[in-house]
């Protein structure tokens, strides 16, 4: 008894990276918005990015997700079909990915969403974009995922313009999440909630992450978020990165002069 | 199972004139499975920033420290990630959960991340609980708002969900009454009896004499040059 069953080791060690980003650089003129960026994400892993406002972090989610061309670098994703560099595929590739691999989960609910469309069609329309015809089975998965993401299914018909901001935000996550994929990008995804529907959206991805066996990068300022939701951290300052690690050592025991003053600086409730 | 081979850290202060601080040299210690190891020392010798190396979430300035099989003082933070949620466990002194979610949750998290089935995980946290004497009414609530040492008891039931190899306890008797006390030293005992592997620190020093084999004075780790 006692032992450890030391094959959990080659286990973790055998892991593929579902993303790895190598080298990867955008400038805006001649001002720095993310420069030399390197890191390996793997399967089932949450990466925080924390920084102050013009750090890069929102540059680098752009960068990564394909929403912005770097100037160098490589974001190699482990497709079904083997690594391939996303930043040199075809944009209509790309585009197909970032409806089936990918999700983006933005802050405001309403760069994610369609204000015009009901909550069943929004969730719906994402399916029907990767091939579901069956109206039946359109509407039963709708249903299940705003159970999922705690919507009451009578409100399937309205519109997300008639929700609360923190409703608004669960619906974003179940249109980005009902198509399976495999990696979420979130930006600031509980930044302009109530701390109480902060919470219950924690609680809610948390819960996502484990069952769906997701790997998320979250870029966000606060770092109790992160805390809680990351498994790594990366800490950004002026386009670079200053420190990267396991979250809690980062947060519990920083080692670059701006981590520390980041750490410090927050207020105790 | 726990074996840590000249351990040294320091802290370097950037925003106060860059000051490094040298806190631990030349530690040695190891922990057989079945075995309870307890640190003593003054209140700032370095018990916590031992344990908090073992745990990874304090680096290491040099040495080894292998638990499982794995130097985390080299390692990976996926090695780590793997390494506190099938083989190492830690009850620390503060609970940290998400706000909202229920205790009963929170307790059975780490059998959920490890992917036993929501229902047996969530008897086997309704035993811990009802073992270690919190209400089943507050089962539906987050402990967020409970008392300090019913947090306490969340905590410790959390930390023996999963039947760990090896575990780091920090205080884990401080605030709790005679009985829970009790308790939570029976838990002690039969995680020894299975043979896990416990590194701890105990002030309460009835419950050190009773669960520890041996003892292990970390101000024989003060670095020379500070002592």
């Amino acid at each position: 008894m006692g032992a450890v069953d030391l094959s959990i080791w080659a286990k973790v060690n055998a892991d593929k990276p579902l993303l790895s980003v190598q080298g990867l650089s955008k400038n805006y003129g001649n001002r720095i918005g993310c420069a030399d960026v390197s890191f390996d994400l793997f399967p089932g892993e949450v990466l925080g990015i924390v920084g102050e406002s013009g750090s890069g972090k929102s540059t680098l989610l752009s960068c990564l997700a394909g929403h912005l061309a770097p100037d160098t670098g490589r974001v190699i994703f482990e497709t079904a079909q083997g690594p391939r560099d996303t930043v040199t595929m075809a944009e209509a590739e790309r585009r197909k990915m970032a409806r089936t691999d990918w999700a983006f989960v933005h802050q405001n609910p309403r760069d994610g969403l369609r204000m015009g469309v009901s909550a069943g069609g929004n969730v719906g329309e994402r399916l029907m974009a990767v091939g579901a015809r069956h109206y039946g089975d359109i509407r039963a998965t709708a249903v299940d995922w705003l159970g999922r993401v705690e919507i009451a299914a009578d409100r399937i018909d309205d519109r997300p313009r008639a929700f609360s901001g923190g409703m608004q935000q669960r619906l974003q996550i179940a249109r980005n999440l009902v198509t399976g994929p495999r990696l979420v990008f979130m930006d600031e995804p509980t930044g302009g909630l109530d701390v109480s529907v902060q919470a219950r959206l924690l609680d809610l991805l948390r819960g996502l992450v484990r069952e769906m066996g997701l790997s998320a990068i979250i870029v966000t300022h606060d770092l109790a978020v992160v805390r809680l939701l990351a498994d790594r951290l990366m800490v950004m300052k002026g386009g670079h990165v200053v420190e990267q690690g396991l979250t809690d050592q980062v947060l519990d025991d920083p080692q670059h002069s701006y981590t520390q003053l980041l750490v410090s600086s927050v207020l105790q409730v | 199972m726990i074996e840590i081979r000249d351990l040294a850290k320091s802290f370097t202060l950037h925003n106060q004139g860059a000051a490094v601080i040298p806190v631990m040299a030349g530690a040695n210690l190891h922990v057989r499975p079945g075995e309870c190891v307890g640190l003593i020392g003054a209140s700032g010798a370095g018990k916590s920033t031992l344990i908090r190396m073992v745990w990874g979430n304090y680096l290491v300035a040099s040495g080894v420290i292998m638990v499982g099989g794995l130097d985390v003082a080299q390692a990976q933070p996926r090695q780590i990630i793997a390494l506190r949620r099938q083989v190492l466990g830690y009850v620390s002194q503060f609970l940290r959960v998400v706000p909202r979610v229920p205790t009963l949750d929170v307790v059975a998290e780490p059998l959920l991340n490890l992917g036993v089935p929501g229902d047996a995980a969530r008897e086997r946290a309704a035993e811990l609980l009802a073992r270690l004497n919190i209400p089943q009414r507050l089962w539906g609530l987050s402990p967020t708002t409970f008392s300090g040492g019913e947090q306490q008891r969340v905590n410790i039931a959390r930390g023996f969900a999963h039947p760990y190899p090896a575990l780091l306890l920090d205080e884990p008797t401080a605030s709790l009454d005679a009985v829970n006390r009790e308790v939570v030293l029976g838990l002690i005992e039969e995680a020894k009896a299975r043979g896990a592997a416990i590194l701890g620190i105990f002030h309460d020093e009835a419950a050190r004499d009773r669960v520890c084999d041996r003892v292990v004075d970390v101000r024989d780790f003060t670095p020379k040059a500070a002592a």
